[in-house]
């Protein structure tokens, strides 16, 4: 008898989902690209599972995913700043987040909670799902993607497997981010005072309890418009900041309607939207202008640093030492560094 | 037609033709999309993810990391001259049945009182006029037509209802409306089309396109539901309610 190697999803936590990098091209009928909302984060968890890049993840919100193997080993990876634990056959074991590891046959990875953040993506060697208009992006409005287009739920199960068998780390995890959330003025930067774009960029704003894959609202000084809170319905991007009648701004995220009528006084710059995703709610953030062409520079240089980043990807001992804790934890004296070139822990047949 | 070209982040830019709803705007927006489409076709404008066509802008989505803000430009400066003077997108025309009654018509009563008529009068407007498929979005498959006759132009709900049921039919500010998918909504419900709009397993998965033209036809509770199940079980292919076919020039720009 044959069984099939599958991850089941024991408990979803606070919401979890499948996605990809986006659905591409339907924005014009009115779907969104919906994907990773932290692309990098969906990228690295790949590498560390041996996937392709934009191969499908389980994105999660704060803590409480479980997911288990049944029929046979798979290999889950986690990127986030994660506290893990493995429970299997032996009891359990706390992991780093930023490696993969095979669980056996039964064994499952939960996600205890977030240090920082609160996204975290977890690829699975093998998860492969059928592509809804070019993606397996899960949108649950209009059932698309992912599992029957539906958030994932306790008892669901994704194709799995354990690839090469071999697990993965990144040795130097990005470091946080704290900066400000860049944006370019515009589209509608005219529909406000003069006074509304300095608020936006000189005041504190806070993530509201209203945050989610479709947008964050935030809550701070009002933003005035110059007339009407409306305008003729013109496209949303990922990033737009509509702002309704109240004041308070909302930034679109990438399950946002692809259309609105409210006026549009900014847009977060690609590079930070995964960054402003992960902000809790109740946290603080602030605002710098840049020109749509810095905005363009600073996409490049994140795009290095991400290429960068995983390519420091290294695979961790059969035996199950973790070097790149060992490394981060400076166990081993100063001689090697995990980021040096001339690095090599390992022999040419585990690479 | 002056055009301004307006940032949207780093990664996409809207080219605005105006700032109000009128069949003269949309001609010249879906003109540029459509020569756009053309270019993206013969392997012009790398790093050109897709565009967006609305009332009266086109946004275009592009990777900064393959193409930027002033190469786009550049190389749309031709087509963009070529668009003003355009005739408007020959569409498809439809004909889609549509329940005005009890509980497909929630705020029929309401519409009715407000405006000062019968709400066989309201039906009579809604029903009686053909409309223009301006833009789809907000949803997937959600047309945004018009225009509705002027003696059913009401502003949104003051209180927008946390749950618009799937098919409703709706109006809003001269322009009327389908939802294919429950959702949030602030629009007057005048009635429900048993017709689905949007079918990721269809080619084209949404059946309406800007520059088509819809016409309601009205259709009794029973008939609504007889629909509802063909359409459901598979037996009604919604192409029945095409009228007309005169081309569909947007065909070629799904995915653009």
């Amino acid at each position: 008898m044959s069984t099939k190697t599958e991850l089941e999803i024991v408990a979803a936590g606070a919401y979890a989902s499948v996605q990809d990098g986006g659905r591409r091209g339907h924005r014009r009928i009115g779907v969104p690209w919906a994907g990773a909302l932290d692309l990098r984060l969906m990228r690295i968890a790949n590498a560390l599972a041996g996937n392709a890049e934009t191969a499908p993840v389980i994105e999660c919100f704060d803590g409480g995913l479980q997911v288990a193997a049944r029929g046979g080993p798979v290999r889950v990876a986690v990127a986030g700043d994660a506290s893990v634990e493995v429970e299997g056959r032996d009891g359990r074991r706390c992991l780093p987040s930023w490696r993969s590891v095979t669980l056996a046959d039964g064994e499952s990875l939960r996600i205890r909670r977030l240090v920082s953040g609160r996204i975290a993506a977890v690829a699975v060697t093998g998860l492969v799902l059928p592509a809804v208009m070019g993606s397996a992006s899960t949108y649950v409005r209009a059932g698309l993607g992912g599992l029957d287009g539906k958030a994932l739920a306790a008892g669901m199960r994704v194709p799995a497997g354990a690839g090469d068998g071999v697990d993965r780390a990144l040795p130097q995890p990005p470091l946080a981010d704290a900066g400000p959330i860049r944006i370019v003025p515009g589209p509608q930067a005219g529909h406000f005072t003069d006074e509304a774009l300095q608020t936006l960029l000189r005041a504190d704003y806070r993530v509201t309890a209203e945050a989610d894959r479709m947008g964050v609202r935030l809550e701070g000084p009002r933003l005035a418009h110059r007339g009407a809170a409306e305008i003729v319905s013109d496209a949303t991007v990922p990033g737009s900041i509509q702002v309704p009648g109240s004041g308070q701004p909302i930034v679109l995220l990438a399950d946002a309607q692809t259309a609105g009528g409210y006026p549009k006084i900014a847009t977060v710059i690609s590079a930070d939207l995964g960054r402003l995703a992960a902000l809790r709610p109740g946290q603080a953030l602030r605002f710098a202008a840049v020109t749509a062409d810095e905005g363009a520079r600073i996409a490049r240089a994140f795009e290095a640093e991400t290429r960068a980043l995983i390519a420091t990807v290294r695979p961790l001992l059969p035996d199950g030492v973790d070097l790149a804790v060992l490394y981060s934890a400076n166990l081993v004296g100063g001689v090697v560094h995990a980021l040096a070139g001339e690095y090599r822990p390992l022999s040419s047949d585990h690479r | 037609m002056s055009v301004s070209i307006l940032d949207a982040g780093d990664a996409a830019l809207t080219i605005e033709f105006g700032d109000t709803i009128d069949p003269g705007l949309l001609a010249a927006v879906n003109a540029l999309d459509a020569a756009i489409a053309r270019r993206k076709a013969e392997g012009g404008l790398a790093g050109l993810i897709e565009t967006m066509p609305t009332f009266r802008s086109l946004t275009l989505f592009f990777d900064p990391l393959v193409t930027g803000r002033e190469q786009l430009l550049a190389d749309l400066k031709p087509l963009l001259a070529a668009a003003e003077h355009s005739p408007p997108l020959a569409g498809r025309r439809w004909r889609l049945p549509v329940c005005y009654e009890g509980d497909a018509a929630p705020d029929l009563a309401e519409v009715a009182r407000t405006l000062g008529m019968s709400e066989a009068e309201v039906v009579a407007l809604h029903g009686g006029t053909d409309y223009l498929v301006y833009m789809l979005g907000f949803l997937p498959g959600f047309p945004f037509m018009g225009d509705v006759p002027a003696a059913l132009r009401l502003p949104r709900r003051a209180e927008p209802r946390v749950r618009v049921p799937p098919g409703s039919v709706a109006i809003a500010t001269g322009l009327t409306a389908i939802y294919p998918w429950e959702s949030p909504g602030g629009w007057h419900l005048l009635g429900r089309c048993p017709v689905p709009l949007f079918d990721a397993r269809r080619d084209s998965p949404s059946l309406l396109a800007a520059g088509d033209r819809v016409r309601f036809v009205p259709v009794g509770t029973d008939e609504c539901r007889a629909i509802d199940a063909g359409v459901r079980s598979g037996e009604i292919d919604p192409l029945v309610w095409l009228e007309a076919h005169e081309g569909r020039a947007t065909d070629a720009q799904e995915g653009a």
